[in-house]
């Protein structure tokens, strides 16, 4: 094995081994990595889904902030079990703005991914309020607080910059109305054109019912509009993807 | 060994030689050595032990047997799909057909038979309750209580009782079901909104008060008399559209009936007050699109047959 003898080379020599083992794992890595930036069937385009509103940008933080993916998944695998309890898998276009993503890994509580308009938004209330009055059975802490946090979005357009930083397509004219957009979708009254044509199907109402601003209306505008972007009356994925 | 030199006088008994074992004819061969030496340490080249060398054969054998037979290798465009074709998309489409199949002939049946005649067959309805029951429990029980008994305090409504919203036959549960109440997301979702007679000031707070002692009335509870004599007339003229004159309810409006203890949002003074004051509008999502028809039609029996069925 005359080739095995050179490797008394490498193994004596530490930068030369240093060098070549870095080699190898960039080989690895880039045989792993670099064909999901090019595979059609990785890619999968869908129509619908766009970035995330200021209010349910503001919402997702709170989800993060609170750990909400400790216990919550955000991704229904293609399984039957699931698709019948959850709805539609989901696809990886769903969380394409997501920085980062909310798929999760343990299901204390269940999948989030399809919640969006499951329930109502006084069920939303009710239940971060005290989760055992609807479901006895829960072992969800409450999260009531969040009624009394006033949030007025002052920051939320520094919010947005960031995530356009990450490469979600947020343009100047969004970044601009960030702060106009975050608080006319939490109020009913308010003209919502602007906001509907820079983010189609958002949801304006009052969420919590408080006529303040609070973070439980961002949360729950961030919980009604998960899920729901896609219309899969219209849209059928590729079944061979 | 017994150095011959220094030999054991002849007067003494010499004992015997002990018989020490040679380490030589233990190892039938020393192993080779893989030739490093490091600090005088040498190294065995052994041999792997065979139950692990096939292993790790089979392993490899394995792995290409798999890179044929399933997804592998990016190319261009789209990894190798592999010989079995083999996608989990199309394994859950799978799945779900085999599933349907298997409840085609009672799904058929529950589609096929009319809505108000659904319980009139034993045989579909065990299947209706069966399947419903399963639905509920997924969909339904977050609001509406494991067992169905809601929570009324909160606006769940029961469903155990006889006391309905928007009515309770069959047909009038597989349209609240199907489209919900409500809600946005349905263009043929039941509506109806009380005016919030207090906060928007159509009613000042002695007239609010007095509706309040009348409704207590209504339901056989302690009452003032005095009040709720003026507010029996603003109650006719104010509230007897939708909750009749009687206080019976009308399930066309999901007006809740007033004349009976079953009460949504507590029937105590101070709840009746913010009903009134605030109004109260429940909302429920609809299904039609996240279930089948034929579940939803079984889950309406389901429900009818908790007890209140009309």
């Amino acid at each position: 094995m005359a080739i095995l003898d050179h490797h008394k080379k490498i193994e004596t020599h530490a930068t030369l081994l240093l060098v070549l083992s870095f080699l190898v794992v960039t080989i690895g890595g880039i045989v792993q990595i670099v064909p999901l930036f090019y595979l059609e069937n990785t890619i999968e385009e869908v129509e619908g889904v766009r970035p995330y509103s200021p209010l349910e940008l503001a919402g997702r933080e709170i989800y993060v902030r609170e750990g909400c993916y400790v216990c919550h998944s955000q991704m229904i695998r293609p399984m039957r079990d699931e698709v019948e309890r959850y709805g539609h898998y989901s696809l990886a276009a769903e969380s394409m703005y997501d920085r980062p993503f909310q798929w999760g890994s343990k299901r204390t509580g269940p999948d989030l991914a399809r919640v969006g308009g499951r329930y109502s938004d006084e069920w939303h209330v009710q239940h971060m309020i005290d989760p055992k009055s609807v479901v006895p059975e829960s072992i969800m802490p409450s999260y009531a607080f969040l009624m009394n946090r006033e949030i007025d979005g002052q920051y939320v357009g520094d919010l947005l910059r960031t995530h356009q930083m990450l490469g979600v397509p947020y343009t100047d004219e969004m970044l601009e109305n960030a702060r106009a957009d975050f608080l006319a979708q939490a109020n009913p009254d308010a003209d919502h054109s602007g906001l509907l044509e820079r983010y189609p199907g958002a949801q304006t109402r009052n969420f919590d019912g408080q006529p303040q601003l609070t973070e439980m209306d961002a949360i729950i505008a961030y919980m009604q509009m998960l899920g729901t972007l896609v219309d899969f009356s219209t849209f059928v994925p590729d079944p061979s993807r | 060994m017994v150095d011959p030199e220094n030999k054991t006088p002849e007067n003494k008994v010499s004992p015997p030689e002990r018989q020490y074992p040679d380490p030589k004819k233990k190892i039938v061969e020393e192993p080779p050595t893989t030739g490093h030496v490091w600090d005088g340490i040498e190294e065995y080249d052994n041999p792997m032990p065979r139950w692990w060398l096939w292993t790790f054969y089979i392993t490899i054998v394995w792995a290409i047997i798999y890179m044929i037979l399933y997804p592998a290798w990016p190319l261009v465009t789209k990894a190798t799909s592999g010989i079995l074709g083999y996608s989990s998309r199309a394994e859950v489409a799978n799945e779900i057909a085999d599933f349907e199949a298997r409840n085609e002939v009672w799904f058929q049946r529950l589609n096929e038979t009319e809505i108000a005649a659904l319980r009139d067959d034993d045989e579909l309805e065990r299947f209706a309750v069966q399947a419903g029951g399963a639905v509920f429990a997924a969909q339904c029980s977050q609001c509406h209580g494991t067992g169905g008994a809601g929570v009324q305090a909160a606006g769940y409504p029961n469903l155990l009782d006889d006391d309905w919203l928007w009515g309770g036959t069959l047909e009038d549960i597989h349209l609240t079901v199907a489209h919900g109440i409500r809600n946005e997301t349905d263009p043929q979702a039941r509506f109806s909104q009380m005016p919030a007679f207090g906060r928007d000031g159509l009613l000042d707070v002695d007239e609010v008060d007095a509706v309040v002692e009348y409704v207590l009335s209504l339901s056989g509870q302690s009452h003032d008399e005095a009040l709720a004599e003026p507010g029996g007339e603003i109650f006719q003229m104010q509230c007897a559209a939708c909750h009749g004159a009687d206080g019976a309810g009308d399930h066309a409006l999901g007006a809740p009936a007033l004349n009976n203890q079953v009460w949504l949002y507590g029937g105590d003074r101070a709840s009746i007050r913010e009903s009134i004051w605030y109004s109260r509008a429940g909302v429920m999502p609809a299904f039609d699109g996240r279930l089948r028809e034929a579940e939803i039609r079984a889950v309406s029996v389901y429900v009818h047959q908790l007890g209140g069925g009309e």
